[in-house]
């Protein structure tokens, strides 16, 4: 049977509960009537040899580049660059598609009788993976022929000896990215593709680019005229990173672009019922969400962490595809919102969304209070195409528990943004003045970076600059269940129950409001019609 | 912290925060609930502990089809199952067509030597017939047959499906329509060594008269080269007629042909006749004698088991009345089954 598309359901009095998330737990809860609640369309087939379409892709390239065995000789500087950590979410299960990808280009390479090669991170202001992540992404043959050489390296935005200022935009954006990927007769780089808003030039311009170079469109402003960033017409981040993309290819710099799409499957079988439709719930989901709900209601929270953060999820690849950058991408973001478009008609005045446990910068940690907030509005929210699922002026109503709490190996300047700079102001273009530049040039942030598995220290920043079109576009934001100290540091306003948000969204929009909850994870994208 | 403990857990629905307040708040001295109560509870429960309501904006799916031909019946041919099965065949199955039924066996001995697979092709006039037939199997073909069943009547639910496959070893069978799903099972089964009790008619008899005989036992028989039973089941329609909703403990006569092959270059509908034949000369038998019925075989006057073709009426005037109720056990105290040699 063909995957049935996503759609919105009218809850009435025969609706049962609907799931919300609420970070390492979940909790069912009863929605007005009236409401309405949007399902992801359910996960694609996969490619059926997903190996043979690999091998199909890199040597049936789309647009103006020639075959990838065609591109390779003896001699060249072949450099391979990747999506890191980030991607997927949650990390999928072995083997993942960057081993896939990566094992059939250095075979061809070998083929060729390559020996200049190296891989690279993409990490752009990230942390660096450790070796276990490293292994998992690239398999344990690649990463034992290439990390014990010293070839298989983690992009670094802070080291002048190992970055190249290309040019300047004629936005005056300067492009300055990894030296080495820009000086390789070839880069090829290996995408995973989750959300539309990854890939295409974004991979490289960002991927492997300095703070110099990010902080042209990392800004408040940019963030501000992304609507969303899912939209490629109408985000001003992609719009950046398509000018200074096309720099970097006028500079000379050949990409060779590989792009992947995957299904929805996004938990296993101990969890499946987290992706099925309430109603459709057998006695077996039943019983595994009332065994692991009170589980994880009595667990401490760390452990239901570990927990969750040990998942695999056994998303599956539905597309391939390489070559150029911007013929590549363009299937690529059909393929994605073919997979999660789900259209809506309408906007509503309370959007509610249940929180989960992860985000594209706590894999392997904690999810603090700063990227509950990115989380919510700078992905969740920004998971639309033409109109904000909200209205302006609405509410929106996340569910987390947003604990005071950090991990001070993966986030250290979070905890100072959050004590130092939250505490004094939430707006992004006062924090973009008066803070950025001290938290961008610390050297103790710039040494955890560069060193360590911390990330960078600008990047709390743009965590809440991600957040800046969300802010700017509601009347108030409540986190159900959060940790009341920290949800008020974020400026929000906390609720104990769903009900009492409820009510208290009411006092902003209106005795009467419509709602609509945003059913996710796994992963949709809303057509707002 | 503890308001991080109390916000996190509001939350939950309204009834599991009744319950936490119940139990957790006094976790130094636990009230243990008794069993009524749990009872109590369960009847009243909600989702996600009973199972959700259909919201009634969304269209219900069509079926999966997962029931009728498509039912997959292999578990029931698992080895515990059939043990289970053997089990209720012997000891409540055949102790109640002993009480109710009260079976006369003619014939058997054609299967004496008989080596399976093998199909049986009887009439069907109640749904008697078939617990019935499968008590009176000889032990070599009893614990291993199954049984066509109508797919659009026995398997239309899941819990029928489920029964019937664990009771009789039912398996589906198209009968409205030619199905090749329906046909490759029963052929595979033969194949590995299933014998088949089948009901040619398709159906339990409307008034009492067999209906014409239908090709699919005769076309398994071709198919697989597995020889073919003929057996008439005489009374059991007054037990349990179609459409009624008593049980009536009336003496019956099962009765088991010479087993039948088709001829070279035979198709399937002239086989089906062959055994429809086969069958009324055994219902002549059971009124009359083997001898008789023979004779009548032979210049071909053995009367049609479909009834005259006259009013309906007539028809109904012609069958055998219902004999009288029998004991359980006969006067003479013979032994279960009786037989007629």
């Amino acid at each position: 049977m063909s995957p049935r598309p996503g759609f919105v359901l009218d809850v009435d009095s025969s609706t049962p509960s609907t799931l919300f998330w609420h970070g390492e737990r979940f909790s069912l809860e009863t929605l007005p009537e009236g409401s309405r609640v949007i399902y992801a369309p359910e996960p694609m087939d996969p490619l059926s040899d997903p190996q043979a379409a690999i091998r199909h892709a890199l040597t049936h390239p789309e647009g103006d580049r020639d075959p990838l065995p065609a591109l390779l000789f003896q001699g060249m500087r072949l450099t391979i660059a990747f999506d890191d950590i980030s991607l997927p979410l949650p990390p999928m299960e072995r083997p993942d598609i960057r081993q896939l990808v990566i094992e059939q280009v250095l075979d061809l390479a070998a083929d060729a009788g390559v020996d200049d090669v190296e891989l690279i991170v993409a990490l752009a202001l990230h942390r660096r993976m450790t070796e276990p992540e490293l292994r998992h992404a690239l398999g344990d043959r690649i990463y034992d022929a290439f990390a014990p050489n010293g070839l298989l390296t983690q992009h670094d935005a802070e080291d002048p000896d190992n970055l190249i200022h290309l040019g300047t935009t004629d936005h005056g954006e300067d492009v300055e990215i990894n030296k080495r990927a820009a000086e390789s007769d070839l880069l090829v780089y290996v995408n995973i593709n989750l959300v539309a808003m990854d890939g295409g030039h974004k991979s490289v311009a960002t991927g492997l680019a300095s703070y110099k170079s990010l902080r042209h469109h990392h800004n408040p402003a940019t963030m501000r005229k992304s609507r969303s960033f899912m939209d490629q017409h109408k985000s001003e981040l992609h719009t950046a990173n398509w000018r200074m993309g096309r720099l970097i290819r006028d500079a000379g710099v050949k990409v060779f672009q590989i792009e992947t799409t995957l299904n929805t499957d996004t938990f296993p079988d101990a969890f499946k019922f987290l992706q099925k439709r309430e109603w459709e719930w057998k006695a077996k989901d039943r019983l595994a969400f009332l065994g692991a709900s009170k589980a994880l209601d009595r667990v401490p929270a760390r452990y239901a962490r570990q927990i969750f953060h040990s998942v695999k999820a056994p998303h599956r690849m539905t597309s391939v595809q390489a070559g150029e950058v911007e013929a590549v991408h363009a299937i690529t973001t059909a393929n994605v919102w073919e997979q999660q478009g789900v259209v809506v008609e309408g906007q509503t005045d309370i959007l509610t969304m249940g929180l989960p446990y992860i985000s594209p910068y706590n894999v392997n940690s904690i999810l603090n209070p700063i990227l509950v907030a990115c989380l919510g509005l700078g992905y969740f929210f920004n998971l639309y195409r033409g109109k904000p699922l909200v209205r302006e002026g609405g509410v929106l109503i996340m569910t987390h528990p947003t604990p005071w709490e950090f991990n001070p190996v993966h986030h250290p300047s979070y905890i100072d943004f959050f004590e130092q700079v939250l505490s004094e102001t939430t707006d992004a273009n006062v924090m973009s003045e008066q803070y950025e530049h001290g938290f961008a040039t610390d050297p103790w942030y710039i040494h955890l970076y560069r060193t360590g598995h911390a990330y960078h220290g600008v990047h709390p920043f743009y965590m809440w600059y991600w957040c800046a079109h969300a802010l700017e576009h509601l009347g108030g934001v409540i986190i159900v269940g959060g940790d009341p100290k920290a949800v008020h540091r974020l400026g929000f306003r906390a609720a104990s129950t769903l009900a009492d948000a409820l009510e208290m969204a009411k006092d902003l929009v209106g005795p009467s409001p419509t709602l609509t909850h945003l059913h996710t994870p796994p992963i949709l994208m809303a057509d707002v019609q | 912290m503890s308001g991080t403990r109390d916000s996190s857990r509001s939350l939950r629905s309204r009834r599991a925060v009744r319950t936490d307040a119940a139990l957790g708040d006094h976790a130094a001295a636990p009230r243990r609930l008794r069993p009524s109560a749990w009872l109590s509870r369960a009847g009243r429960s909600t989702f996600p502990v009973a199972a959700p309501t259909w919201p009634g904006s969304v269209a219900r799916p069509a079926p999966e089809p997962d029931l009728g031909v498509h039912y997959d019946t292999a578990w029931s041919r698992k080895y515990p199952v059939r043990l289970a099965r053997a089990v209720v065949l012997d000891n409540v199955t055949r102790p109640l067509a002993r009480i109710v039924a009260q079976p006369q066996l003619r014939g058997d001995e054609y299967l004496a030597d008989l080596e399976g697979p093998v199909i049986f092709a009887a009439n069907h006039s109640s749904h008697v017939d078939t617990p019935l037939l499968l008590a009176c199997l000889p032990l070599q073909f009893r614990h291993r047959t199954v049984v066509a069943a109508a797919a659009d009547y026995f398997f239309d639910r899941r819990w029928k499906a489920d029964a019937f496959s664990f009771l009789l070893g039912a398996i589906p069978i198209e009968r409205t329509k030619v199905n090749r799903r329906s046909a490759d099972l029963a052929a595979e089964l033969l194949g590995d060594d299933w014998n088949l009790v089948i009901f040619p008619e398709g159906g339990r008899s409307p008034d009492g008269w067999a209906q014409e005989f239908r090709g699919g036992a005769a076309y398994l028989a071709a198919r697989t080269g597995r020889p073919v039973v003929p057996v008439h089941l005489d009374g059991t329609r007054h037990i349990l007629p179609k459409g009624g909703g008593t049980v009536r403990r009336i003496r019956t006569t099962v009765t088991f042909g010479t087993p039948l092959w088709p001829a070279e270059g035979e198709d399937a509908r002239r086989f089906a006749g062959r055994i429809e034949a086969a069958v009324a000369t055994l219902a002549n038998e059971s009124t009359t004698d083997w001898w008789t019925a023979r004779k009548l075989a032979a210049r071909g006057e053995t009367p049609s088991l479909q009834g005259p073709d006259v009013a309906a009426w007539r028809r109904s005037w012609a069958l055998a009345p219902a004999p009288d109720r029998t004991p359980a056990i006969d006067a003479e105290g013979n032994d279960w089954p009786r037989t007629a040699h």
